[in-house]
């Protein structure tokens, strides 16, 4: 049998039961790795329920730095009963089986292509512990531990781990150590040289291990909001529990009142109406949610725009149609959030694709909010923000000043010439200036409604002012075109005709695709999008190439919908690459449609239309 | 804003304690139907703002849709508005109110917009207990969309539809004591003079004070065969109490005591003295409050005037402990935390 036999290039998947303890063991396997330099990318994959049913734990490591998933299970760390036997049906031929052989495995586990590495759990386990709770928790470790001596991963990683993971608790690190070395001596004496998968230590760089949603609520923390209106919902609710975590430290005041106000909203209607009525009041607010709460607050998405409200919304994707599949993920909420609402409205979207960006983006939103008077959604998906991703470091550039917009405090009304009106276009660029409630005793006080208006806010039904009020809107789109960040472009060749075009989590699947084409010396240039609307480098981009690829996780081609309705592009010009199962794209994936793509098939040779790079 | 009413200062317009005339706390000219019941809701605003010497550009308007919410225009000309949407009055006034705690909040609502699809924010407002004088003009019917019933109007009633309603309705004030609203009272658009002190007591309550108007519509609902209508409501009300709110700096006269049977203290130490309550009933008490509704509703009779108050009552902003500054004035230095934080933070990550 040919044992797989690979450094630092492998996929680990652990099969355990939801809510037994496993993700802060699954964790310390993932975060050993990575302290030992090399790349790794755990996904949760788990289950819309809170006990009892399968849930996954995939680890990609990868010495080269790949950071997108790749299907094919090199290793099944299988503690799970009800799926015992699809975890060892699903691991590649060549592959490796660890399991608990304190009770041996039935007939039908016949396959001679795998190799098997038994480790007895529950006797060692029982045998070293009495605590029933103990007993469940630790069975875990133990396999973190044998995995070490079958990786060849460094011992004291997993020790030092454990060791700060419990400084204030030092009682509890003894059991969890002793459970590490019971799983590795075992491994060590019974596997010994069976597991040809193994980690190399390489130079560890400044990079963080963390989640998107810790890191986007950071950006909202950073960004100064204080007031965010929220109502639960998987993969968003980390967000704002992060938020309230982190306020909780830095936003307390020495009488131990908070300069925060965080609500948990009757439901995401309420939540965004509080991020309006806030945010209408000169606060920074924002809420978090997902699809379904995209739809619910649709209403209020329209008022925002029309009576030109700032608002930040993170939305944290997840799989539909309705409620779909809400623990796994997609990007598909694209066109429900470009165009929220009735009428003709449409607001302003960011794509994050790492944690930093996150970061970064989620503190951009509250400055293009402000500035452009309008709603900002920052488009995270449940890949990104519920897996700990490797990521740039955080940073804030303390000379960064909150870009508040244009709101014209008392003194500036006192010396404001002429009459104010709110939506008056003064400067040409679409965006008005806006006043605060409170500020002035006389000036500067309009009505705000979401019925049609004329400059000074009063209500209108004559059509002419009705449109130049939609054009005006129109006016400030092209400015938040110049406004948002720009894509991130990769041309390595002027000459190449072909372009890939992605944005948020499918950048990582796609630039091992691009460099495996590259590696086979096909070169072509990419996109990265950050933001809608498009800004005028990506059209260029767009018209730079002949064929453009555009890859994102959702059926309906959304991304490639809003650019043939937002730039002009002809049709035949944007193909794609769809991917929509739920689970992370693959670079697997994507080099296979790519090639396939660039291949004239028979079909496509006498059709014009399919012209080929 | 382009109905302005004419500004002209007669010579003899008085001015309040705060300098401000009665034209300060007026809005636009109205353009709800003549004799709707909602107009002289908000004259009882104006009058009650007026009495108050509150500035008028620390008020902020907040409401939803209906003919109802259309009134923020009336009013308060120089205080800030907001129009919102159909039903969400509420949480767009919550978000307001935690950005900044100083200013007086004024939500304006119908009984479509409260009862029906607002339902739900209403109902969150109140167990918030958000520092907002929640005025409902209530008239049993959808003005805007001309007199379908609502979910206010009673079993039976018959408006201009001609068709009688045919469920029971809901009694927002018993909703409100039970949701847990600090300041319940109802009042008719009609009674002028229960209706300004009742709004008075509301605007020095701290937490959420509701106040259900019997506003008839005079073009859908004023049948005589409705039960909300200017007749109906006129012959059937039973006054709980009458009452006198007598601001912080005001000395209290001895003859208002000598009829009052109980006093309130409220939050801002002004002071509410009830008259005519029956002997032993307290205000403060919930229990009793919905069961005297229930009682004189099954006598057939509208119970108006204050209905219950918790004078301690604590709004949102003390029950989850923010600042006392408000949110909205603080800045960068205030908020945000700095690159070294942030430096130790990526190391929790490592
Ligand atoms: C989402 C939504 N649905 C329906 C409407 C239509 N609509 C406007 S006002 C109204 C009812 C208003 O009734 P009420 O709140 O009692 O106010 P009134 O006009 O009686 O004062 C309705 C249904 C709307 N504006 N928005
Ligand atoms: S329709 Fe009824 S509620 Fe609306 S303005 Fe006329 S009288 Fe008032
Ligand atoms: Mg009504």
């Amino acid at each position: 049998m040919n044992r797989i036999e690979r450094v630092n290039d492998f996929v680990v998947r652990f099969a355990n039961v939801n809510g037994s303890g496993s993700a802060s063991a699954n964790n310390l396997f993932a975060r050993a790795i990575y302290r030992a330099g090399v790349a790794v990318s755990p996904k949760n994959i788990f289950p819309s329920n809170i006990q009892g049913l399968p849930t996954w734990y995939e680890v990609r490591v990868s010495g080269d730095g790949h950071l997108g998933r790749r299907a094919g299970v090199d290793l099944a760390v299988a503690v799970n009963g009800q799926t015992l036997l699809r975890d060892y049906r699903e691991v590649l031929p060549g592959g490796y089986f660890l399991y608990d052989s304190t009770r041996a495995l039935p007939d039908e586990f016949d396959r001679d292509d795998i190799t098997l590495l038994g480790i007895p759990l529950t006797t060692l386990c029982n045998e070293a512990f009495s605590n029933p709770k103990l007993r469940q928790l630790l069975k875990n470790i133990i396999y973190v531990g044998a995995l070490a001596s079958l990786l060849d991963l460094d011992f004291t990683i997993l020790t030092e781990a454990i060791t700060s993971q419990f400084t204030k608790k030092p009682k509890l690190a003894e059991p969890n150590i002793l459970a590490l070395e019971l799983g590795y001596n075992f491994a060590r004496e019974h596997h010994p040289g069976r597991c040809l998968l193994s980690i190399r230590r390489q130079p560890r760089d400044e990079r963080i291990l963390i989640d998107g949603n810790s890191a986007t609520a950071l950006g909202a923390l950073y960004a100064g909001a204080t007031v965010a209106g929220w109502y639960p919902i998987t993969p968003s609710t980390s967000v704002i529990e992060a938020f309230e975590r982190y306020a909780g430290r830095f936003r307390r005041e020495e009488e131990g009142t908070r300069k925060v106000a965080i609500l948990q909203a009757e439901d995401e209607l309420a939540a965004l109406g509080i991020v309006i009525g806030a945010s209408w009041n000169g606060a920074r607010a924002f809420t978090a949610t997902s699809g379904p709460g995209i739809s619910l607050m649709s209403e209020f998405f329209g008022l925002a725009y029309f009576a030109e409200i700032p608002a930040v919304v993170i939305d944290v994707q997840r799989v539909g149609p309705s409620t779909g599949m809400p623990t796994r993920t997609q990007q598909a909420d694209l066109l429900a959030c470009a165009y929220a609402s009735h009428g003709d409205s449409k607001h302003l979207l960011l794509f994050p694709s790492d944690p930093k960006e996150c970061f970064d983006l989620t503190a951009d939103a509250f400055d293009l909010a402000e500035r452009l008077q309008t709603p900002v959604i920052v488009m995270s998906d449940l890949d990104l923000g519920m897996n700990e991703h490797l990521s740039p470091p955080l940073h804030w550039e303390d000379s960064r000043r909150y870009d508040r917009g244009k709101v014209l405090h008392a003194d500036d009304l006192d010396r404001l010439p002429g009459k104010w009106g709110r939506y008056l276009d003064v400067d040409g660029d679409g965006i008005c200036y806006r006043t605060l409630p409170g500020s002035h005793p006389e000036k500067g006080v309009y009505f705000t409604r979401g019925t049609s208006h004329n400059e000074y806010s009063g209500y209108t039904e004559e059509s002419p002012i009705y449109q130049a009020g939609m054009e005006r809107l129109q006016r400030k789109w092209q400015t938040a075109r110049t406004l948002v960040p720009p894509p991130e472009i990769d041309t390595p060749d002027d000459d190449c005709r072909l372009g890939l075009l992605f944005f948020g989590t499918t950048s990582h699947a796609a630039r091992e695709s691009i460099s495996r084409l590259a590696a086979a010396g096909v070169r072509v240039n990419s996109l990265r999008l950050k933001a809608f609307p498009f800004s005028d480098q990506v059209i260029e981009f767009i018209n730079r190439h002949r064929q453009i690829i555009v890859i994102e996780q959702n059926r309906d081609a959304q991304l490639r919908t809003l650019l043939l309705a937002e730039t002009g592009v002809t049709a035949d010009r944007l193909q794609s690459i769809l991917h929509f199962d739920g689970l992370p794209i693959t670079a697997d994936f994507i080099s296979e449609r790519i090639q396939a793509l660039l291949e004239p098939s028979t079909a496509a040779a006498g059709d014009t239309q399919g012209e080929q790079v | 804003m382009s109905d302005r009413k004419p500004e002209f200062r007669h010579p003899k317009l008085t001015s309040n304690a705060g300098g401000y005339s009665r034209r300060d706390y007026e809005g636009a000219m109205s353009t709800l139907c003549a004799g709707c019941g909602h107009d002289s809701t908000t004259a009882a605003i104006i009058q009650a703002c007026f009495e108050l010497s509150v500035p008028p550009h620390r008020v902020a308007k907040i409401s939803g849709i209906g003919c109802s919410s259309k009134t923020p225009a009336y009013f308060l000309g120089k205080s800030h508005g907001f129009n919102s949407v159909h039903g969400r009055m509420p949480s767009v006034a919550t978000g307001a109110n935690m950005a900044n705690r100083d200013l007086l909040y004024i939500g304006i609502s119908g009984d479509g917009d409260t009862a029906s699809i607002g339902m739900g924010q209403f109902g969150h407002a109140l167990r918030r207990n958000l520092n907002l004088n929640y005025i409902c003009m209530n008239n049993g019917c959808y003005g805007l969309t001309k007199g379908q019933d609502s979910a206010t109007a009673d079993l039976g009633s018959i408006g201009k539809r001609g068709a009688p309603n045919l469920y029971n309705s809901i009694d927002l004030c018993e909703l409100a004591i039970e949701l847990g609203a600090s300041y319940v009272a109802r009042g008719f658009s009609g009674d002028k003079a229960q209706l300004v002190p009742l709004f008075k007591g509301a605007f020095a309550h701290n937490g959420l004070a509701f106040i259900d108007v019997i506003s008839p519509c005079v073009t859908f609902n004023n049948t005589n065969t409705s039960t909300k209508s200017y007749h109906y409501v006129r012959e059937h009300s039973e006054a709980t109490n009458t009452f006198d709110f007598v601001p912080l700096q005001q000395e209290i006269l001895t003859h208002y005591q000598e009829g009052s049977s109980q006093e309130i203290t409220m939050h801002d130490g002004s002071m509410i003295l009830l008259h005519k309550g029956e002997p032993g009933r307290d205000v403060t008490n919930r229990l009793q409050a919905v069961t005297r509704l229930e009682a004189e509703k099954e006598r057939g009779r509208l119970l108006t005037g204050l209905l219950y108050v918790n004078p301690a009552s604590r709004d949102t902003h003390d029950i989850i402990n923010s600042c006392q500054r408000p949110l909205n004035s603080l800045v960068d230095a205030d908020l945000c935390p700095g690159n070294a934080a942030l430096q130790e933070l990526n190391a929790t990550f490592r």
